[in-house]
């Protein structure tokens, strides 16, 4: 290195300084380095936490395999017992209705929201603030309690004559008042993340649509809606995953889904423990099995979101990797002239 | 009153494409438009020069009713635009109707809102499926032909993010030209884009004037207003202040607004 004076220079004699550093600098400029072996950062907290999470999980281990309150065969002859299948099917059937429900109405609602008639966007918005604000399972046994406050339920003219009259209590089954309890809580949540999904969507989209001259239900389906997915789909997953597991609040108004069988076997055994475990399981293979589906949806509504095209369902099934489809190089003289 | 017919059809008055009479428009207490004139002929191109804020573009929002007008007229092909004649008179026409006065007026906005759930087939035939009933064979064999002229059908199966700007805003012109518009709006269509790539979308609408389509443009690009307009008309805060031939008005603007405006350009 030519170690000339340069007319900058600092205080110190430059020569002096530049003797030092390579004596004390192997990679002085003119050895180049290469940091393909360097040592990396070593993280000793990590591996203490590794250690105590490691004796954590063999504790549990150790509980989980020694403790006999577990009963781990009572488990094994109970969770593929039929008693369950029919438990379960009442726990998957209130989720599917009540959500097809809640998302319908919550649809209906958001738009209701979001129209320029005041009346109705008063009453939609008064809608999510009351059934917002009272707790689910109150709503479930107010229902159920219906028959109390009306004995006999009649459709025909209001303040006229009446077409079809029954009784509440042979209408309003529990499942029909599970169904009514989960289904318009759900639409008031619903409408909230549907309305939110459709703010999301840029107003341009709105406006190129309307000046191709579509009207507003068609923006709304087409346009609007499907863009709306990507900001919707997500918190509605985790809805669903709610909505099963809130079906266990059922139980209370005696319908029988997988926590009232598991409860009402051990009422009549006693094996409290292996029963609840058993409805555990399930529980957990349920909302494992939708949030697999969720990644799913989640990844057909990303498509044109990204620069990259979707990755297909097949080879997300069979775990290839993503087939990125390449735009090639623009053509320079693609103008038009 | 039988005298008072206003359709296009009337041999006693021959209307233009585009008629605005003392165009009134203001947000709030802000007054945006302060009484427009403005006449556009079949076949012309107009190009709407003028300092940001002037009202270019909320009037040109007005000639195809995304925005309502409060006071004034406009006619497209001596159609009313927004409103309804019933006698002395004037309704607001139903959101139904209004729509459908939209089809035949195209527009192409600064940041193209091209669909981007949507391939670039997909945004070019939507409107002619949905709206106009168009078989889908059909339209999308109009789509491929109207990609194929702004010099894209090799991307008809891209998704718009996929595409550069200049790229999305020529797929944004097919679009609109789809619906087959008697006229085309377009609103800073260069605006967003990287000045590299605005050659090939001002080339793109070059073309489109060549081929006859009246053309309602707003825009800061000086050369292509000189070059392609027909007619210039430079807009200041809420009024036509100037208007004629590009030479006029840009190489011997009359007014000093013009001028001072103009000389920013040069």
């Amino acid at each position: 290195m030519a170690t000339a004076p340069s007319p900058d220079s600092r205080d110190h004699p430059p020569a002096v300084v530049a003797v030092k550093e390579r004596t004390e600098h192997p990679h002085a400029p003119d050895h180049p380095v290469d940091v393909a072996h360097a040592v990396p950062v070593r993280h000793p907290l990590r591996w203490l936490s590794v250690v105590v999470l490691a004796v954590l999980a063999a504790q549990l281990g150790h509980f989980l395999i020694t403790n006999p309150n577990f009963e781990w065969g009572t488990v094994g002859a109970y969770f593929g017992a039929q008693v369950f299948g029919q438990g379960i099917a009442t726990t998957v059937e209130l989720t599917v209705v009540a959500m097809a429900i809640g998302t319908v109405g919550g649809v209906f609602v958001a738009v209701g929201r979001m129209s320029e008639n005041r009346v109705l966007s008063t009453v939609c918005g008064a809608y999510v603030w009351f059934f917002r604000g009272i707790p689910v399972l109150v709503q479930l046994i107010f229902w159920y309690n219906l028959s109390a406050l009306l004995p006999r339920i009649s459709f025909g003219i209001p303040f006229g004559p009446e077409f079809i009259s029954a009784e509440t209590n042979t209408l309003i089954s529990p499942w029909f008042a599970a169904i009514l309890g989960l289904g318009l809580n759900e639409a008031a949540y619903m409408a909230e993340i549907v309305r939110g999904g459709l703010l999301g969507v840029d107003h341009g989209q709105t406006e190129a649509a309307s000046a191709l001259g579509m009207g507003r239900a068609r923006i709304l389906r087409r346009i609007v809606l499907p863009q709306a997915m990507r900001f919707i789909v997500p918190p509605t997953g985790s809805q669903v995953i709610n909505m099963l597991k809130a079906t266990s609040l059922v139980s209370v108004i005696a319908l029988a889904d997988l926590l009232y069988t598991a409860q009402s076997i051990y009422n009549r055994t006693f094996e409290t423990i292996p029963l609840l475990v058993v409805a555990c399981l399930w529980y957990l293979v349920m909302t494992s099995v939708l949030y697999v589906g969720q990644s799913f949806i989640e990844r057909y509504y990303a498509r044109g979101s990204s620069r990259n095209s979707p990755q297909s369902f097949w080879d997300f099934a069979l775990f290839r990797r993503r087939t990125t489809r390449k735009a090639g190089p623009e053509p320079v003289s693609e103008t038009p002239s | 009153m039988t005298t008072m017919t206003t359709k296009a059809t009337d041999p006693a008055t021959t209307w233009p494409m585009v008629r605005a009479h003392q165009v009134h428009k203001r947000f709030g207490h802000v007054e945006v438009l302060k009484g427009i004139d403005l006449e556009v002929h079949s076949g012309e191109v107009v190009v709407l020069l003028g300092p940001s804020g002037s009202g270019k573009s909320t009037f040109l929002r007005c000639v195809n009713n995304l925005e309502r007008i409060d006071s004034g007229s406009v006619h497209v092909e001596g159609e009313l635009i927004g409103f309804r004649r019933a006698g002395s008179r004037v309704h607001h026409l139903r959101p139904r109707e209004a729509t459908r006065q939209r089809r035949d007026i195209g527009m192409v906005f600064q940041h193209f809102n091209l669909f981007p759930h949507q391939t670039v087939l997909g945004n070019v035939m939507e409107a002619p499926v949905g709206v106009l009933g168009m078989p889908k064979a059909k339209a999308r064999e109009t789509a491929l032909r109207l990609l194929e002229q702004v010099g894209l059908a090799e991307k008809a199966d891209a998704y718009p993010r996929q595409l550069s700007g200049g790229q999305q805003q020529r797929v944004a012109i097919a679009r609109a030209l789809a619906m087959r518009p008697k006229l085309m709006l377009f609103d800073e269509p260069t605006s967003a884009l990287d000045p590299e790539l605005v050659g090939e979308v001002l080339a793109t609408m070059r073309d489109l004037a060549r081929a006859g389509l009246t053309m309602l443009v707003v825009t800061h690009e000086i050369g292509f207003a000189r070059e392609v307009a027909d007619r210039v008309v430079f807009m200041d805060d809420g009024r036509i202040v100037e208007s004629g031939t590009p030479e006029e008005v840009l190489d011997n603007p009359a007014n000093p607004r013009t001028r001072a405006f103009l000389s920013r350009f040069l």
